[in-house]
């Protein structure tokens, strides 16, 4: 009896993972989504085109790659537009975005919440208003049950 | 369109006879009750008390008068009407998980239960035994089927479940019928066979429905979508991504148009175009109440600042007709081809009654294809 109670190592065990009625995820083939194009987002930062930053930093998302770092790397990038906008022309920004672009914007911007830091809150609670009032809470809810996200 | 309120509880589930004299409905309880419509009003006649669990499915069929519940004790029951008295009939699903949801075939000879133990149950009538009898059909289903539909050949069976898909099965019998004729889907029927897999939308299926021919089905989905499949060499699929909160329940009214109804209180019109393999928004179904617009006194402002926090003047009450989500629809008259009344029912423990005619009358710009 004494040999049993000496290692607790079975406690660590994560028994989910041997389920067999486990629901697994389709794998649908993300090794070659890169993200955004960093040079050219960069780029248009610099010129001033901000609208087209915007659009160019919202093609290729990493939705489908379990790569953790081309999502951080996205992540970043997209922050960086959305700071470089002016408070006033954020609404433009989002009535420049079709139905898609502003439901991946919205995961975007919660990607961003959950990493909140002095600069990026303000900025992106403002973009969250602008995105609501063009999205509605269905855009919301879309976030939610996205099984695979940015 | 008329309004009533049976309870103060959420109706779990309801189902009405076939002359719409009388409705079945769950007062999220282990009970049954059929209310009778005399005049205005609405009158307790009968309760069935036999479940051990909520109900969560009542279905009636109309010809043969016949109710099946099926409820979170596992069983399903049907119940046949002998001179006064409602008789319940166990019938053993076998599945170890509750059951969700209940539908009768269109011939009436079957019905089909779905549970959270990832299986449809198909239960038919076998005459040597006296017994309701039931096959399973499990693969590839990965989690809890929320809703049933039977295509009007009686064989064919849409399920929406909580793995994302909504799928059409094969619930052919051949205890009790024919081989069916080829259809939209596919010509091939065994039974358990996968004639259509959805793609594309994600998010619990909460609600299924087929059109009236069965060449369409539609489907609503948690992530706010609504999707229509038309059957044909290569299914053709249209989604709809939508604003508000998701729909619960889905029926088609006429062969291109569908009401759904959700969380959001209210039913919306959606219309389908075939030609484009397009869904669209046709509008909000709700009869507003015309409330009279209050102007507002300062001292109310500042009120409103210091409790609520907002200089907003709207009030927060709903303006809808219901108070709750709607979590059933079902249809009055015209079936699925040309409906002319729908009901809804909900969680706010009422039921609504919506005219066809007088809603296209009432909304300008609603036009029903």
């Amino acid at each position: 009896m004494s040999k049993n109670t000496v290692s607790d190592r079975f406690r660590k065990v994560d028994v989910d993972e041997y389920d067999e009625n486990k629901f697994v995820d389709e794998e649908e083939g993300g090794e070659n989504q890169l993200g955004p194009d960093e040079a050219e987002v960069d780029s248009l930062i610099r010129q001033g085109n901000l609208m087209g930053a915007l659009q160019a930093v919202l093609k290729n998302p990493p939705i489908n790659t379990k790569n953790q770092n081309v999502k951080d790397r996205a992540e970043g990038l997209v922050l960086k537009v959305l700071s470089s906008f002016k408070s006033t022309d954020i609404e433009k920004g989002v009535q420049s975005l079709d139905k898609n672009g502003v439901d991946l914007l919205m995961k975007y911007i919660y990607k961003g919440f959950e990493q909140p830091s002095e600069n990026n809150s303000a900025v992106l609670l403002q973009w969250h208003e602008k995105a609501l009032s063009a999205g509605g809470v269905g855009c919301i809810v879309r976030v939610l049950t996205a099984r695979k996200t940015v | 369109m008329s309004y009533h309120s049976f309870l103060l509880e959420p109706i779990s589930c309801h189902a009405w006879n076939k002359d719409r004299t009388q409705i079945a409905l769950c007062p999220n309880n282990h009970e049954v009750h059929i209310y009778k419509k005399d005049g205005n009003n609405w009158s307790k006649i009968h309760v069935l008390k036999e479940h051990n669990g909520q109900v969560t499915g009542i279905d009636w069929a109309p010809e043969s008068n016949r109710i099946v519940t099926c409820g979170t004790d596992r069983n399903a029951y049907v119940w046949t009407l002998k001179g006064d008295v409602w008789k319940p009939t166990l019938v053993i699903l076998r599945i170890n998980r509750a059951a969700r949801c209940v539908k009768w075939s269109p011939k009436e000879n079957k019905f089909a239960v779905g549970s959270g133990s990832r299986l449809i149950s198909v239960c038919y009538f076998e005459q040597d035994n006296d017994w309701w009898v039931c096959k399973h059909i499990k693969k590839p289903i990965r989690s809890t089927i929320l809703c049933l539909d039977w295509h009007p050949n009686n064989v064919l069976l849409a399920a929406g479940s909580c793995d994302f898909k909504c799928r059409i099965f094969s619930a052919y019998i051949k205890e009790v019928e024919e081989k069916p004729a080829p259809t939209a889907w596919g010509s091939k029927m065994p039974f358990g066979e996968v004639m259509f897999e959805s793609t594309g939308t994600s998010g619990w299926v909460h609600g299924v429905c087929f059109s009236d021919s069965g060449n369409r089905v539609a489907w609503a989905s948690h992530d706010s979508t609504v999707a229509v499949a038309e059957g044909g060499k290569t299914a053709v699929c249209a989604s709809l991504t939508s604003e508000t909160l998701p729909l619960l329940c889905v029926t088609f009214i006429t062969e291109n148009s569908l009401v759904a109804a959700g969380h959001d209180c209210y039913p919306v019109l959606f219309v389908y175009d075939s030609n484009k393999a397009a869904l669209s928004f046709g509008g909000k179904l709700d009869v507003p109440k015309q409330s009279a617009q209050k102007g507002m006194t300062a001292r109310e402002r500042f009120q409103n600042l210091d409790k609520k926090a907002t200089t907003d003047s709207k009030e927060a009450v709903l303006e809808s007709v219901h108070k709750n989500s709607i979590s059933q629809i079902s249809i009055l008259n015209g079936g699925k081809a040309q409906c002319a009344k729908f009901c809804t029912t909900g969680m706010d423990g009422g039921m609504a009654i919506w005219d066809v005619k007088s809603l296209e009358s009432a909304m300008k710009d609603l036009k029903i294809v």
